[in-house]
């Protein structure tokens, strides 16, 4: 089995995690920026992370012959403070053209508030600036289903953005549809305790078609499972799904999306 | 995949997720003092599992879910409930 984890935050991982990962067959981890956990003081605290994400932390996954690609923003959970978002975006650019970015994100929503679409705004308008993929958080639980509709709204509302060049993350049942009807790619995030299990995940492929949804365990500090991915792999396969078709969903799928950027390469 | 088959895979699971429920129920009735709006969001959400149609996970979803279009003023704090608290 080969897989791609199109969304883990491994710099919160152990190296037990690269080495399970890899023996499991994954061949490229992609890690958006995240909240930390507690709130940084100011923009020094995201530069900091943004040379972690690309250039530490790109050597520790080779460490393991595992490829290691970075999305930046400053995440919906610290986008309440305007200024400081500003400050943070501001620095993007100086890393943009790292040789493992890939894209903006994981930008978004939380709490669906005023000033989170003020930034969620000025992300996407640094994404079209510099023609970048977007990766998008969507809020949990309550909240996902109005911040997905807000997110869908500005999207689509800046007309320089291109959907097969979005993917709206932790989708779940009542967000996918709309999702893909407006042409974005989607993804589904497998949590043990909220988001997708491996069960409804393979449900909404049966349901909604394979063409643009990819699977990730967005593994992080909190609780989630590295290897959820390989373990959804061997749930389709107890439902008898073939081995070409698990292929397309854990790892052609993931491969086509941020193939649209050119420094995506996996080894041969 | 058959009806047999799906029964097969998955029915051992979902008869512990069912007993899960009804113990909680059980332990939140046995509790004292009130209930916040997560009990009541719980129980609406409940109700669509007797359904007919299609869908139950994505009605259920859709019940804990906040149907506001507009967004907030103000985020004033990073967490979610689970359940929507109505206005």
């Amino acid at each position: 089995m080969r897989y791609i984890e199109p969304h883990g935050h491994m710099v919160s991982r152990t190296t037990d995690d690269y080495q399970d990962m890899v023996t499991a067959g994954c061949a490229a981890v992609c890690e958006p920026a995240f909240w930390a956990g507690y709130d940084r003081s100011g923009v020094q605290g995201f530069h900091d992370y943004f040379c972690q994400l690309t250039d530490y932390e790109p050597k520790r996954a080779a460490k393991f012959g595992l490829p290691h690609y970075a999305w930046l923003c400053i995440n919906p959970k610290e986008s309440e403070d305007v200024k400081l978002a500003e400050e943070v975006i501001g620095i993007i650019p100086e890393f943009i053209d790292k040789p493992n970015v890939l894209g903006i994100g994981e930008i978004g929503l939380n709490k669906n508030s005023r000033n989170e679409m003020k930034v969620l705004e000025m992300h996407v308008d640094l994404a079209a600036r510099t023609n970048s993929l977007i990766l998008v958080h969507t809020p949990h639980l309550e909240d996902k289903l109005k911040g997905t509709r807000l997110i869908l709204d500005v999207l689509k509302s800046d007309k320089r953005i291109r959907p097969e060049r979005c993917i709206i993350d932790h989708v779940e049942e009542h967000t996918v549809q709309r999702v893909l009807d407006a042409g974005f790619w989607a993804g589904m995030t497998l949590y043990p305790e909220s988001k997708c299990s491996p069960a409804r995940a393979i449900d909404i492929i049966e349901n909604y078609g394979a063409e643009r949804l990819w699977m990730n365990s967005a593994c992080d500090w909190g609780v989630s499972v590295p290897l959820a991915v390989p373990r959804t792999a061997l749930e389709m396969r107890r439902r008898g799904h073939s081995a070409e078709f698990i292929d397309q969903m854990i790892f052609q799928n993931p491969a086509r999306f941020m193939s649209q950027c050119p420094k995506f390469n996996l080894p041969a | 995949m058959t009806r047999q088959q799906v029964l097969d895979l998955y029915f051992m699971e979902s008869r512990f997720k069912l007993v899960e429920i009804a113990a909680f129920l059980d332990r939140v009735e046995r509790a004292k003092g009130p209930a916040d709006f997560r009990l009541a969001a719980f129980r609406k959400a409940m109700k669509e599992l007797n359904g007919k149609k299609l869908g139950r996970a994505k009605k259920v979803l859709l019940s804990f879910s906040d149907p506001t279009t507009k967004p907030i003023a103000k985020a004033h704090g990073k967490g979610a409930t689970g359940a929507w608290p109505g206005k």
